[in-house]
């Protein structure tokens, strides 16, 4: 900490932090709870956990989520990365200011909104094509609507901090762009399609509103049934859940980010190394 | 792409590569607009037309607005009965007034919160901040369902705090917190935190500190130079943070749905209801429609104030 730090200042941060952490501990906790009821303790059990594996609708539903999540991400980062490329490397064409409206506006677009207008034409198409139908694909398509302007953003800054220069030389040196943006380019911005990558499933995952529009029956996705298990009141294996779900995206995001930092340092390095 | 390019065959190699040295560009810019266009923006398209359509007792529930007569005429049907019921009915406007209240409100205490919380971790060593950061971004990447419901575990009647409370004699009796205002402004204030403290701490974090020094030599107390130098130079980011919950909230169906009460009635609860309950497609298309056009404003002021360090 630096010398600088009043005290009011770093007591206003540390609530803060606990008014973020606070809940998330707590329902760890009780999800070791042995009685069933909520607001006793009954000692540790893993009980709820053992529980889990065995209800069908949560199997069904996770694996569910997890298959959209990485459908829908993996499109996103593919049609966020070009959105980006387009955006950063083509300072003039026509649709420009279209493309930078609509991958903006999914991050302040209400879910609600969003979630209806894209049902309205998923029903319209299927009246007029037979395609798509409820479900599967079609929350797919709306996960990568939203997700591929999270990407977009993410890879974009980091196009813009990669020197465009180095590509050139290759370039000069006779490969062509495609080669000179895979053997260049690409490994820079890397970092970011992952994170990117990572973003997109964890909002894929994580969203309610959007995949209730634009599911049918029969497509429910794990948030859709864990909204309607705690709209009917607690449950101590939701809170099973919610753990494992909270402790795994955590994991990852911590080692993403570790990850992350490790290859920016080697970059750093190298260029150190190069620069001598 | 082009039907008579077989006649040409011989002559193909050259012009293919001349085709994608003009054209190249256009195979990385059209999937993400097409595709964009396809399933972001023609959406809003389909809804602004059922919003004149009129509910109806087949699937999909309402009638067509465009259709054809046996003698081949196009016939189109307007129907305003929707806008109008938006306006005579008051539950929308008094939803909708509500709505941006809760969201006005959430976002200053946000802002309140977050702004000393965003300067702190600004002024720490860079190690501290590191940390500090992954501390504030790992809330925001989980789950928002889940946190909503890790709330209600801490508020609830039976739950820590009215233990807590009780347990130390603070209270006779539990507070009740669920299923008021008060539980959809905490479910909202701590849901978006991490959304008003990240672009804050992006802009203060590029803050000059000798601009502060400056100031301070030349006799300025730390409060004058914090209203003078510190509050100006970060209002990008206090626009962005303030932005980034106010509109979010507005359109909040989680929170009000979970925590809040029968009459805390947030306009994108109202709009679920109006679709998922009362199945009643073209009002709840028409409430969209208006939504959007009211948030037409802060929208356009976020993209003004637009700040590209929202990436994590």
């Amino acid at each position: 900490m630096s010398e600088r730090f009043p005290p009011l200042l770093f007591s206003i941060l540390c609530l803060g932090i606990a008014i973020l952490y606070i809940p998330i501990l707590v329902l760890i906790g009780y999800s070791f709870n042995a009685s069933e009821l909520v607001n006793v303790w009954g000692g540790f059990s893993t009980v709820w956990y053992t529980e889990l594996v065995h209800n069908r609708q949560i199997l069904n539903s996770a694996a569910l989520s997890l298959e959209i999540g990485v459908v829908a991400s993996t499109g996103a980062v593919i049609l966020g990365t070009l959105a980006a490329i387009a955006l950063t490397r083509y300072r003039a064409f026509r649709g420009r200011l279209l493309l930078t409206g609509m991958v903006n506006a999914p991050l302040v677009m209400p879910e609600v909104v969003t979630g209806i207008t894209q049902l309205l034409l998923f029903v319209s198409m299927l009246q007029f094509f037979g395609w798509p139908h409820r479900g599967f694909t079609t929350i797919v398509i709306a996960h990568i609507a939203f997700c591929t302007a999270y990407v977009t953003i993410t890879v974009q800054s980091r196009l813009l901090s990669a020197d465009r220069s180095l590509e050139e030389a290759a370039m000069d040196l006779g490969s062509g762009p495609v080669r000179a943006f895979c053997e260049i380019t690409l490994p820079i911005i890397a970092p970011a399609l992952a994170a990117g990558w990572l973003l997109s499933f964890t909002l894929s995952l994580d969203d309610l509103v959007i995949s209730s529009f634009v599911s049918g029956p029969g497509a429910s996705t794990l948030p859709m049934v864990i909204y309607s298990k705690v709209k009917l009141g607690l449950s101590p294996d939701v809170n099973a859940l919610a753990s494992i779900i909270i402790c795994v995206v955590g994991g990852c995001v911590i080692l993403a980010g570790y990850f992350m930092r490790r290859a920016d340092r080697r970059r750093q390095l190298e260029i150190q190394m190069a620069g001598r | 792409m082009n039907v008579g390019a077989e006649a040409f065959a011989p002559r193909r190699r050259a012009s293919g590569r001349e085709f994608m040295e003009r054209y190249g560009h256009w195979l990385i810019i059209l999937p993400p607009l097409l595709f964009l266009i396809c399933f972001f923006l023609i959406p809003f398209a389909f809804a602004l037309k059922i919003s004149f359509a009129e509910t109806a007792i087949r699937v999909p529930p309402y009638t067509d607005v465009l259709s054809i007569t046996p003698d081949q005429h196009i016939h189109l049907s307007l129907s305003l009965a929707n806008y109008k019921y938006l306006l005579t009915d008051e539950v929308y406007a008094v939803s909708y007034m509500y709505s941006l209240r809760t969201a006005f409100f959430s976002t200053l205490i946000c802002l309140m919160l977050g702004y000393p919380m965003a300067y702190a971790m600004s002024r720490s060593s860079k190690a501290t901040q590191n940390i500090l950061l992954l501390i504030i971004i790992l809330p925001f990447w989980t789950s928002f369902l889940l946190r909503v419901y890790a709330l209600e575990g801490i508020i609830r009647e039976n739950g820590l705090l009215n233990t807590a409370l009780l347990r130390f004699g603070l209270i006779d009796h539990p507070l009740k917190i669920m299923r008021t205002t008060l539980a959809v402004y905490l479910g909202i204030i701590y849901s978006y935190l991490p959304f008003m403290v990240l672009p804050l701490f992006a802009t203060l974090e590029k803050l000059d500190h000798t601009l502060l020094e400056a100031a301070a030599d030349l006799g300025n107390p730390p409060w004058r130079a914090f209203l003078d130098i510190t509050l100006p130079l970060s209002m990008p980011g206090v626009v962005a943070g303030s932005m980034l919950v106010f509109i979010p909230a507005i359109g909040e169906f989680v929170i009000p749905s979970l925590l809040g009460g029968p009459d805390n009635l947030m306009i994108g609860r109202v709009l679920w209801d109006e679709f998922f309950n009362n199945r009643d497609w073209p009002v709840a298309s028409a409430v969209a429609i208006a939504f959007l056009v009211l948030l037409v404003g802060p929208i356009a002021l976020y993209q003004h104030y637009n700040v590209k360090d929202m990436e994590v």
